[in-house]
């Protein structure tokens, strides 16, 4: 795509912001701008997450954004964070728009927070078939599904472990993650409490206040900024057959996540790149069996195997694909998937804190377990 | 009311109790007994005994009693009257003077220190009771201790959550599309969607069949067995109208569709299931899983 991330910018990441979400978007939109060497009134579109309770004009307002040709919101919770960006670019491409900023800002910990049960989603007809039958948190959503998956592939709770230890031990030196210098060991892990069998509280990704910001356009314009550019090689939205939120139950297949399917087919397509050329994966991590199976949809290894593949150590910095090297989810914070967007970004710049060496593409996912979206951010 | 503070003067007034002795002097073979129970194979003990040992040389046997003057028993006596009935030890200071040898046969005088409370602590109302011992060989005194015990009245266990009401569990919404199903609940009967074109079983249900493109959903009843395809323990957080953990189980029906829903017993991938219906009010009836005996 003729499109690049040419800014990244975020607020702290905590668990009492103390202020409003729209001064965390505000704030994290700024200093997006600042990042790319751009001036509010260079911005002409603004993405974000039909989740996101700061609208676009709010945001306008605050930065002092004069005029918006481009305004769009994506669905599907954390599915949306790769397609925020794919909004952006195309509508740098078409010509919709000139600067387009992506963000997404929230009091997840301290005010609203997804983790408990949410009453009024059951006014959803679709919820309707879970929440009154007492299956009313994202958890034990994705504990249904882990549960076949150990069943069908031999899993064990300990393999799930792994993917937290990594996205820990990665937070450990990433001076911004919640998780800083606090790793974790399997042991740790395997005697956290259950949340919902079979997760167990180290599982699953903790819940913060914070924002994150995005600023994309195109890759003509990107030459002229300070920053490395971070081309947008491809970008896609997926859904698959039976869809729903969360509780995709009724596939004849529930050790699989076809959405995230549909992605890799896309990105892959796109990009003209393989899942060997990958050389960083950020992958969605608010719970870690889904990053398992995401290694298995993305076609890094085969069905079933993925369990040995993260138990061969390749997702360490050193391995042959580290795997979220600012701590995921898991261990910088929980922002719906952008603070993974802004990580990629900073492996192609070179400037992560826990930068791998010669990085010419990184893949970044969204949301697990609802429609979603991936990116492929590359070399100029 | 017991004057607590009052009895506990009255009490440390007496002084020392009259010494208690022991009911064999320092031996050998309790020595022995002693550092293989403690595991201490310090080869230095043979004819002198370990210094910690100082209590066990007075203590009153599997069925002493106190004698009438302890100042220990009275205090606990009164304090349990009042309702701290329950003991525990916080603490125990002691002081070896020398080493005592074989053959020495000790006696033990208690006095009653300090009494303070009524303390709030994570086990419950309190006071602390302070006595000191001291243990005697003749007029010498080989020994001291000071030992501190809390005497409380259990904190009162949280009263068992009443039974969560059904009728706050969280309730479904219904629409043209779906009440059928709910109608079904109330009748006693699982229904499942099953076209009016093709006949295509489909749950959740929809109003245009994905197949042939028919809008004219009709039902079946299913025969309600099933066996459990996976199944989630739910532990945390609090669910409206439920008492965790319970289980949640998606379940295969017979008929070849999936639902969700509570599983009164154990659950195991596989396992045999049976619908029941659980009346919430008028409105509604929630259809859950319970085990079948194979047959
Ligand atoms: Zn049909």
């Amino acid at each position: 795509m003729n499109a690049a991330i040419v800014g990244i910018g975020a607020t702290d990441f905590s668990k009492d912001s103390g202020r409003s979400e729209l001064q965390l978007a505000a704030e994290a939109v700024r200093a997006a701008l600042q990042d790319a060497g751009l001036e509010p009134s260079d911005v002409d579109g603004l993405v974000s997450f039909t989740m996101d309770t700061n609208a676009e004009i709010a945001v306008a307002r605050e930065l002092g954004v004069p005029e918006l040709t481009f305004f769009s919101r994506v669905h599907y919770g954390g599915g949306a964070a790769c397609a925020t960006v794919q909004q952006a670019a195309m509508a740098v491409e078409t010509g919709a728009a000139k600067v387009v900023v992506c963000y997404r800002a929230f009091n997840e910990r301290s005010g609203h927070r997804f983790g408990q049960v949410q009453s009024a989603a059951a006014a959803n007809i679709d919820n309707s078939w879970s929440y009154p039958m007492g299956l009313g948190t994202p958890a034990a959503m994705v504990a249904m599904f882990a549960r076949r998956y150990m069943h069908e592939y031999g899993a064990t709770s300990e393999d799930f472990g792994r993917i937290a230890v990594i996205d820990r031990k990665h937070a450990a030196t990433n001076p911004h993650a919640w998780f800083h210098d606090r790793p974790i060991t399997l042991d740790d892990h395997q005697s956290s409490r259950w949340i919902a069998e079979p997760l167990r509280l180290l599982d699953c990704c903790q819940e913060s206040d914070g924002g994150v910001a995005l600023v994309v356009t195109s890759a003509e314009r990107a030459r002229d900024l300070p920053n490395k550019p971070a081309h947008v090689r491809a970008a896609t939205q997926g859904s698959s057959v039976d869809q729903f939120t969360m509780t995709s139950y009724y596939r004849d297949d529930l050790t699989r996540l076809p959405e995230m399917g549909v992605v890799a087919r896309g990105l892959w397509e796109k990009s003209g790149i393989g899942p060997s050329d990958v050389d960083v994966a950020v992958l969605y991590d608010h719970f870690t069996p889904f990053v398992l199976v995401q290694l298995e949809e993305l076609g890094f290894c085969g069905r079933g195997e993925a369990k040995d593949f993260v138990a061969s150590g390749a997702l360490e910095l050193d391995g042959t694909l580290p795997l979220n090297p600012h701590g995921g989810q898991l261990g910088e914070a929980y922002l719906h998937g952008m603070n993974g967007i802004a990580e990629g970004v900073r492996q192609i710049r070179g400037t992560a804190v826990n930068q791998v060496a010669e990085v010419e593409h990184v893949l970044v996912t969204a949301g697990t377990g609802v429609p979603t979206s991936g990116l492929v951010l590359g070399q100029g | 009311m017991i004057d607590i503070e009052k009895e506990a003067a009255r009490i440390a007034e007496q002084g020392e109790s009259a010494p208690r002795l022991a009911r064999d002097p320092v031996n050998q073979p309790m020595i022995n007994n002693w550092l293989e129970a403690i595991g201490d194979e310090h080869p230095g003990y043979t004819e002198v005994a370990p210094p910690a040992m100082v209590q066990v040389w007075t203590m009153a046997g599997l069925h002493g009693q106190r004698t009438l003057d302890d100042p220990l028993g009275a205090m606990m006596t009164i304090l349990d009257e009042a309702g701290y009935t329950s003991v525990v030890a916080t603490n125990s200071d002691q002081t070896y003077h020398r080493y005592l040898k074989v053959g020495e046969h000790l006696s033990v005088t208690t006095s009653l220190e300090d009494v303070t409370g009524p303390k709030k602590t994570g086990l419950g109302e309190g006071w602390f009771v302070t006595t000191r011992s001291t243990w005697w060989v003749g007029d010498e005194a080989v020994a001291e201790m000071r030992f501190r015990v809390l005497k409380f009245k259990p904190a009162r266990k949280p009263e068992p959550k009443p039974e969560t009401p059904r009728a706050q569990a969280i309730r479904p919404s219904v629409n043209r599309d779906t009440e059928y199903f709910w109608e079904g609940t109330r009748l006693g009967e699982l229904r499942i969607q099953r076209c009016g074109g093709c006949g295509l079983l489909r749950h959740p249900p929809g109003p245009m069949c994905p197949e042939c493109g028919a809008t004219k959903p009709k039902y079946l009843v299913s025969e309600g067995y099933g066996v459990v395809y996976s199944y989630v323990v739910h532990h945390h957080p609090q669910v409206p109208g439920r008492q965790t953990p319970f289980v949640i189980a998606l379940v295969e029906l017979d008929e070849g569709v999936r639902m969700l829903g509570e599983l009164d017993g154990e659950p195991s991938i596989g396992r045999r299931v049976e619908v029941v219906f659980t009346k919430v009010d008028d409105e509604l009836t929630m259809p859950s899983w319970r085990p079948r005996a194979d047959r």
